[in-house]
């Protein structure tokens, strides 16, 4: 495609024809895509897009990490909406998880985003890739009703509605504008809009248990809980073992989905820490959710941008000064 | 005993074209989207077109609404991404016949890139575009095909952006067919669709719309009816002309086909490659 508008665009619909699409770009290109990744929201599209994270703003630093676009990820297109957005901490895992982005997509309708970055992006690792009946794939739920009967907007309890593709005999209509369950505008009216935007926003929410997942090492007994993500996460991991080995109680809390924000488990895991540290290679997003969750606990941040993420001696020492 | 009579329900024969439950329209009188929606429809029915294989995708604007209106598969983007959009979906799925039906502004101002690259590549999109010379749905501003010296509610002492000519950008850009007719010439306008629809690649067909509301009220053209006789007095068949030189002007409105050419399209020249590739790497693992 031309541009990254327009590769969003034909994601959506390959999507609405039946197939699985993706697309994948870095910070300028997430930038181009968020219009279309609303309409994606908007007419509940299942599609993959892969952020490979660099430093911006603007054309920034092409080829080196950053974690600055975990915001736009949530909120870079206009109007509210939920959506779901994974961190690869590692080559094997930007296989797993782009699976599991499918899979995710596909059950709630809902673009899903794998927010990498450079390093994961770039870097050799081993991959194995499981025969395919080893994988678990999941599919689009599909309407059972005949053409009359078929609302492609009228949810199931999940908040969730079947979807018929183009060509299957259905003729049914889809627009980005405001619409009931016949997928008709109705711009005019608030209750139409209030019910459908609650709906976006309540689908992700309300089945937020089902979706989240995190890794948790050595967190149970931990005084300091180092909560972070993608390459951050494995200097993260390794400054945990070193304070352990200097008798430090040190766990780390992966956030394995970004978006929606695993909140119960920071919440859990500050109730019995007595400092949580956060390093991102950003001025400070994540942390936000972070201090939300964690209420009264304490919470250090620890910022870098640029060339290299945060060695595990930088997070082992504001590890030793939060104790 | 007195017999109670029930009038029998007469339905319009084409009535099953369209989303009775969608209407009224939104369009004004005069407007032309009426015509080039019937001229559509008349085409279908006369190539007796499979209604669950036809997709039609709009961008926003006016005629933004009659992917809504068609009884069809039908998806309405975001502004100027009707065309990505199909693509998509032919890429996908290339039994799918897929029409474009949008304005001049979605598909030549904001998705003016869209649009060369799609004829480009020669992707198998059928493109029936309403030129209504303004953005009529926002008030009537200036856009990329409104004429020189015009008046719009943003070019209040005239135009002074020179204006796309359609036709020659869709020429240039390597479209398969190329006309442009203007809601007049409804049988010309309907056999051209005819054709384009039974077209591989990338078709494009121009059709002139009044908008006596919003663009004719600025230039001295309050009614439906005197934009049709500007077309009227205006307008030459010239078939197969030079599509460069085809303005439009005031006193000159060349109209007809311009090119009817035949080329592999994007969609059958991936899916050949796809095949091609997958067999090679299916004689090495055998």
């Amino acid at each position: 495609m031309e541009d990254e508008i327009a590769s969003m665009a034909a994601v959506i619909g390959a999507s609405y024809s039946g197939l699985k699409a993706m697309t994948a770009t870095s910070g300028p290109g997430f930038s181009l895509m968020q219009e279309n990744i609303g309409l994606a929201v908007m007419t509940e599209a299942p599609c993959v897009i892969v952020d490979v994270m660099r430093g911006g703003p603007s054309t920034g630093q092409p080829t080196m990490p950053g974690q600055q676009d975990v915001m736009q990820a949530k909120w870079g297109s206009h109007g509210d909406y939920g959506i779901i957005a994974l961190a690869p901490s590692s080559v094997q895992e930007m296989f797993d998880l782009t699976v599991e982005a499918f899979n995710l997509s596909e059950t709630y309708r809902v673009p899903t985003l794998l927010m990498g970055d450079e390093i994961v992006g770039h870097m050799w690792e081993k991959v194995v890739i499981p025969p395919p009946d080893k994988i678990r794939i999941v599919n689009r739920k599909k309407p059972n009703v005949p053409r009359e009967k078929y609302l492609p907007f009228k949810p199931d309890e999940n908040l969730v509605p079947p979807m018929a593709c183009f060509g299957e005999g259905f003729r049914f209509h889809a627009t980005g504008l405001t619409h009931d369950e016949h997928g008709y505008p109705r711009t005019s009216s608030s209750e139409v809009q209030s019910k459908l935007v609650h709906r976006l926003v309540d689908k992700i929410q309300k089945n937020a248990d089902k979706i989240i997942r995190v890794e948790e090492v050595m967190v149970e007994d931990a005084d300091i809980v180092v909560v972070a993500y993608g390459i951050v996460a494995r200097a993260g991991l390794s400054a945990v073992r070193k304070a352990r080995e200097k008798g430090i109680k040190a766990g780390l809390l992966r956030l394995i989905t970004l978006w929606p924000f695993p909140e119960k488990q920071v919440a859990k895991a500050a109730e019995s820490a007595k400092a949580i540290v956060v390093p991102e290679m950003n001025c400070g997003q994540i942390v936000r959710e972070v201090e939300r969750a964690a209420k009264e606990t304490p919470v250090a941040f620890l910022s870098k941008l640029g060339e290299d993420p945060h060695t595990p001696m930088e997070i082992l020492e504001v590890i030793r000064r939060s104790k | 005993m007195v017999q109670e009579t029930v009038p029998p329900v007469i339905l319009h024969p084409f009535s099953k074209y369209l989303r009775e439950d969608m209407m009224p329209h939104i369009w004004c009188q005069g407007c032309g989207n009426g015509v080039l929606l019937n001229t559509f429809v008349h085409a279908l029915d006369e190539l007796r077109t499979d209604l669950d294989k036809l997709v039609v995708v709009s961008g926003i604007g006016c005629i933004g609404r009659s992917a809504g209106y068609m009884n069809t598969d039908s998806f309405h983007t975001t502004h100027g991404r009707a065309l990505p959009f199909a693509t998509g979906v032919k890429l996908a799925n290339p039994e799918l016949e897929v029409v474009v039906i949008s304005g001049d502004g979605d598909l030549f101002a904001i998705g003016g890139n869209h649009f060369i690259h799609a004829a480009r590549r020669n992707i198998g999109i059928k493109v029936l575009c309403a030129n209504n010379l303004n953005y009529g749905m926002t008030g009537g501003q200036q856009g990329p095909t409104t004429p020189l010296d015009s008046v719009t509610t943003t070019s209040m002492y005239g135009n002074i952006e020179h204006p796309f000519n359609l036709v020659h950008l869709a020429a240039a850009s390597g479209a398969t067919y190329v006309a442009r007719w203007t809601s007049l010439h409804v049988r010309r306008l309907t056999q051209s669709i005819k054709k384009m629809l039974q077209k591989e690649g990338f078709c494009f067909v121009e059709v002139l719309s009044p908008c006596p509301e919003i663009y004719g009220r600025y230039n001295k053209m309050r009614s439906g009816l005197e934009m049709m006789g500007w077309f009227k007095k205006a307008s030459v068949v010239e078939n197969f002309s030079d599509p460069s030189k085809a303005d439009i002007t005031a006193d000159r409105i060349v109209v007809g086909e311009f090119v009817d050419i035949n080329k592999l399209s994007y969609e059958k020249m991936l899916h050949e490659k796809i095949s091609k590739i997958n067999e090679k790497a299916m004689d090495k693992v055998s």
